[in-house]
């Protein structure tokens, strides 16, 4: 394959499902599934390719229509955005293929469902959008398609509290894409150039630059629901349907969570502070021990799984204080390496782990009835493949080894460690202690004895297995992170170290 | 990979593959979850017994995973786990036939049989470890597998006993964690045959060093029983009998005395332990374990509950011997590992035996038990004068290995503490063994179980009577040169003489 | 002092006056549509600054990146604002609710 060719499919990889899109909208409702899987395929096998290309040959940039920035747009895949990629594709097809029984249960098939399948698409055209963008502004757009379909996908059901969470959310995400297109327009101002590539370099130290990039953080942690903004996430994540919860969780705070990463680390690493590190640090380290410890309070398992996600995304921000110190060469912060794999390790396992443990959810529900903790009593004895399943996920939210979890806790707790910042490490264990608490009640319950025979309605055998794939890779990866490093490694920011201002620190 | 590197794997994964299989397979096929079940112990035991013979003629067996960045899953063989491991693959074998005996017609017999091998791959890679890593990944691995096992039964007294379980083991576990990353900062990967590394930081970071070890004791100290963290123990009993034979007797305590026999030998190394005074303190926690586990003992009436308690004095014998300097106290620390094992279990078989045969759970109902089975009661007879430390069973060899080395190193009150600990134990085992043998029953034996000609069903039977009888030849024959004490003698003197 | 001030920066300031005001709209308003109302002077503060923008360095011709931007977040936006009152509008007929608060 040519250069050409290999850097066109980080187009394919929008292209394709907005295609799918398209057509599953414009065919008959009995037939959008078939077409939205088939695409799922097509958008995973393309991302499979894309990330093979960019280990092999390096970064790709790709100039939309051929103009190139700063006046075209530009797509550029190196390692970290191939990470995300792929989990986006694997969780994302996955999910696809449970959805299509799911949908197909006549008491789950309410509201405007046959929508489901376009607006699906739809959102993941826009994460691999977010992931690909090297523009500032085309990010913008990337952000609102996503909020919209996500927030549509999230009342699906037209039921009403889904559809209270769901304004909640959509408000929300409104205020929080205004707050980054303020900041988005100050830097415009400054520099006259939206490509990444060229603020970066146009960047000069400065308050406005603060008060933008300021901004812009603010508008994305909104998106990423990091405590103490998280309050719109409980309720939306809560009240959608099984594979929409898995796909809001596990997918689209991600993506904002990687648009804070690329920017901290590529854009803006000249106007982060040691101050500004630490404090987003303390912002994860509030919603490890908040999130986990609200999960542990809830009744319903859909809220308490939902409040897991606002626990676990703290610890992905761990890896801000850690990568934002001051030092003269890379040598003398060894711990670098490891802080960046694990924030990153632990957005792909908590991707995988969170789209399991909502699947695995939904099959309770669906079989029992209601998602109440209750109800689980005893259904290991019928439904072992799922409780398998729960329980493979939780290991890894726990962070027990051998799990992408324990990988992922393992290099944050030792990047804490070597960097002196040990005050991260109570916070951690704190996080895995809780989250053992609420991941094991639910197994307890599903072990505890019953003493009438439920009477269970039967569940697709598929979705009980795709639940049971997902968790399963939530563990193996935990056995292979070097390919997963390689790839991180193409064109790896830590290799140019983030060097934070330092006038502001003493 | 070459047949010995990858060894270490197959022996780990000759439990792991059964227990999985056995998932699969239909609750009603006994037959084949049977031959699984007994393909796999014993492949496991002749494959340990093989690299054993390996060992000895000097071939070194060793695999070795690069997981990423610096975390390595390395199994590594030397004699220290082989220990371990052929201890674990027998009674694991010998259990086997226990449990199918003893689950005979109770429901989930596939769920039970399937963690039950999940928990044994985990204690045997906990022995082949060769590093921190991989000791601390099979030792939550552990904890894990074991749950499933405390509750079987699903009654609330089984779920609240897992409950107080988990948050002994998932907080033991926790506090390793810290630890071993701690260790991991500090000194790189920690191999477990490359001691010594600690040691070149001892000058710089000696209190460091200091709170790490404490640290660890405290993750580790929670599945070895070491008081104030014993409290899981005898709650976990409502387990079925052969969960608490081999699971809170060998597979679970052992690896938490593993592991600190292992961090003050193959972590830390002798000298720097004792050159930082973390030896004392250490066999005095032990010494206090061992006095107040024996005085709860002496007050339990549940037969089960005396024996755990009973278990958690022992076990500190392994923890009180590794802290003593010198190859007689290790010797007698690494025999005892062995020999407390297969004492412990057989006197667990008996508690089973009794339970399941009369519907007896309670010391004081056992008046005469032992012309009702009389085979039974030899078998706890023999265990329990092993315990106490009477000669010639094997118990008796431990603690005289463990007085010469206190002696030797002039601490006294060590012999002191071992002297009354066999009292203690004298009065909690003598009486059950008096009125077993020399009162009249209370009154007529209910018979929940019935064999044609034994006393109760051989598959209970059999087991009961190997491991009664192994125990007294281990310590008839300690001086022979396959005996356990044997090869914890080749240890401890590999160990100092380096 | 006030002939300094030049025109884009008047409009700048606005901006920021709109974009503080919106926000303390959205939070403190309770009823569906204030706080929808609020995202859209939210939206227009930044419009505002995007247009304004255009004529920075007094060039003889705007520049037109700033107003295809402005193009495209309107468009974002009405489908924004379109959707927020098609979701406002389907729970006051489904519950008879206006505010997020539980008790209508």
């Amino acid at each position: 394959m040519n250069a050409a060719a290999s850097s066109a499919l980080l187009a394919v990889l929008i292209a394709a499902p907005v295609t799918g899109a398209l057509i599953a909208f414009l065919l008959p409702v009995r037939l959008r599934a078939t077409a939205g899987i088939l695409t799922a395929a097509a958008t995973t096998a393309a991302t499979a390719a894309t990330a093979w290309r960019v280990a092999a040959d390096g970064a790709h940039r790709h100039a939309l229509g051929g103009w190139g920035a700063p006046l075209g747009i530009d797509l550029y895949a190196d390692g970290l955005s191939c990470v995300f990629l792929l989990m986006t594709g694997i969780v994302g097809l996955f999910v696809s293929v449970y959805a299509k029984p799911f949908f197909a249960q006549p008491e789950e098939n309410k509201g405007a469902t046959e929508l489901f399948w376009p607006l699906w698409l739809i959102l993941w055209a826009s994460l691999n959008g977010m992931f690909l963008s090297a523009d500032l502004f085309n990010l913008y757009v990337m952000l609102e398609v996503m909020g919209l379909s996500a927030v549509a996908l999230a009342v699906l059901s037209g039921r009403p509290p889904a559809l209270v969470a769901g304004l909640r959310y959509l408000l929300a995400a409104i205020a929080g894409s205004m707050a980054y297109l303020m900041g988005v327009a100050m830097i415009y101002g400054a520099v006259s150039a939206l490509d990444l590539q060229i603020v970066a370099a146009g960047i000069e130290q400065g308050r406005s630059f603060r008060v933008a990039f300021s901004l812009i953080l603010v508008g994305l942690l909104v998106k990423t629901a990091v405590f103490p903004l998280h309050f719109w996430l409980p309720g939306a994540h809560s009240t959608a349907q099984a594979p929409v919860s898995a796909i809001l969780s596990a997918l689209v705070v991600k993506a904002s969570f990687y648009l804070i990463l690329r920017l901290w680390v590529d854009v803006f690493d000249g106007s982060v502070t040691v101050a500004a590190g630490q404090a987003l640090g303390a912002l994860g380290a509030a919603a490890i021990i908040w999130g986990s410890y609200q999960a542990l309070r809830q009744r319903r398992l859909k809220l308490m799984v939902a409040h897991s996600t606002v626990g676990q995304i703290g610890y992905m921000f761990l890896l801000f204080p850690l990568i934002t110190v001051v030092y003269q060469d890379v040598a003398e912060a060894p711990w670098l390496a490891h802080a960046w794999t694990g924030g990153v390790y632990q957005a792909i396992a908590h991707g995988f782990a969170k789209a399991a443990m909502f699947l695995a959810v939904g099959v309770f529900a669906m079989a029992v009835g209601s998602d109440d903790r209750d109800s689980t009593v005893g259904l290991v004895g019928q439904l072992p493949m799922t409780t398998f399943a729960l329980a493979l996920a939780g290991v890894s939210l726990i962070g027990l080894p051998p799990s992408g979890g324990f990988v992922a806790k393992w290099m944050l707790l030792k990047a804490a460690f070597t960097s002196g910042q040990w005050w991260w490490a109570p916070v951690i264990l704190l996080g895995s202690f809780l989250t053992a608490g609420y991941v094991f009640m639910v197994l307890r319950q599903a072990f505890a004895p019953t003493s009438h025979k439920i009477k269970l309605k039967p569940v697709p055998r598929t979705m009980e297995v795709t639940a049971l794939v997902l968790g399963a890779a939530a563990i193996i990866i935990g056995f292979r992170a070097e390919e997963f490093l390689l790839l991180l490694d193409v064109e790896a920011a830590f290799q140019e170290p983030v060097e934070p201002h330092r006038a502001n620190d003493r | 990979m070459t047949l010995n590197e990858s060894l270490p794997l197959i022996i780990v994964a000759s439990s792991l593959v059964p227990g999985l299989i056995i998932f699969f397979l239909a609750e009603h096929q006994a037959t084949a979850r049977t031959i699984l079940n007994m393909f796999g112990a014993v492949l496991k035991m002749a494959l340990i017994l093989a690299v054993y013979y390996g060992i000895l003629r000097g071939n070194e067996y060793e695999f070795r995973y690069d997981i990423g960045v610096d975390l390595e899953f390395v199994l590594r063989v030397d004699l220290l786990s082989l220990l371990f491991a052929i201890l674990s693959s027998i009674l694991w074998l010998v259990t086997t036939v226990y449990a199918i005996g003893y689950l005979e017609g109770s429901p989930f017999r596939r769920r039970f049989f399937g963690f039950f091998s999940i928990c044994v791959t985990a204690s045997t890679g906990i022995a082949l470890s060769g590093n921190i890593v991989t000791f601390f990944i099979f030792y939550e691995f552990l904890t894990l597998a074991t749950y499933p096992l405390v509750v079987h039964r699903g009654t609330e007294k089984a779920l609240q006993a897992g409950r107080t379980y988990l948050w002994y083991t998932i907080g033991g576990g926790t506090v390793l964690f810290v630890g071993v990353v701690w260790l991991f900062v500090l000194g790189g990967s920690m191999e477990f045959d490359r001691t010594g590394v600690l040691a070149g930081l001892a000058e710089d970071h000696s209190r460091q060093l200091r709170i790490l070890f404490w640290v660890l004791i405290a993750g580790l100290g929670v599945k070895a029983a070491l008081v104030p963290l014993h409290g899981w123990l005898p709650i976990a009993m409502v387990a079925p009998a052969p969960v608490s034979a081999l699971l809170h007797a060998v597979a679970v305590v052992k690896a938490g005395a593993f592991g600190i026999v292992r961090l003050v030998y193959d972590v830390y190394g002798i000298e720097l332990a004792d050159a930082l005074g973390l030896l004392t303190p250490l066999a005095v926690i032990a010494t206090v374990t061992i006095i107040y586990g024996s005085m709860r003992a002496l007050a339990q009436d549940d037969l089960k509950r005396r024996l755990a308690y009973s278990t958690v004095s022992q076990l500190s014998y392994i923890a009180l011997g590794t802290a003593i300097v010198g190859v007689t106290a290790s010797t007698g620390a690494l025999a005892h590992l062995v020999h407390q094992g297969v004492m412990k279990i057989t006197l667990f078989f008996c508690a089973g035996n009794i339970a399941e045969t009369l519907g007896v759970h309670k010391v004081s109902e056992l008046n005469g038990v032992g012309r009702r089975m009389p085979v039974t009661m030899a078998a706890f007879t023999i265990a329990a004068f092993g315990m106490i430390g009477l000669p010639p069973v094997a118990g008796f060899v431990s603690k005289w290995y463990l007085g010469l080395g206190a002696l030797e190193v002039g601490s006294a009150w060590i012999v002191a503490v071992l002297l009354a600990s066999s009292a203690l134990n004298a009065s909690y085992f003598l009486p059950i063994v008096y009125a077993a043998w020399f009162r009249e029953p209370d009154g007529e034996w209910k018979t929940y179980r019935t064999a044609r000609y034994l006393e109760t069903p051989w598959m209970l039977l059999g087991p009961t009577v190997a491991t009664a009888v192994l125990s007294l030849a281990i310590g008839l024959f300690a001086v022979t040169q396959w005996s356990p004490l044997e090869m914890a003698r080749q240890i401890a003197e590999e160990l100092y003489s380096k | 002092m006030i002939a300094e001030i030049e025109s884009h920066q008047i409009y700048a300031g606005t901006a920021g006056i709109l974009f503080c005001l919106g926000l303390a709209g959205l939070f403190m308003c309770g009823h569906f549509l204030k706080k929808i109302i609020a995202t859209k002077i939210l939206g227009t503060s930044v419009f505002l600054l995007l247009v304004s923008l255009a004529n920075r360095n007094q060039m003889e011709f705007a520049d037109p990146v700033p107003h295809a931007m402005v193009i495209t977040g309107i468009v974002v936006a009405v489908s924004a604002s379109a959707f927020a009152l098609a979701l406002a509008r389907r729970i006051w007929k489904e519950t008879g609710r206006s505010t997020f608060e539980d008790n209508p």
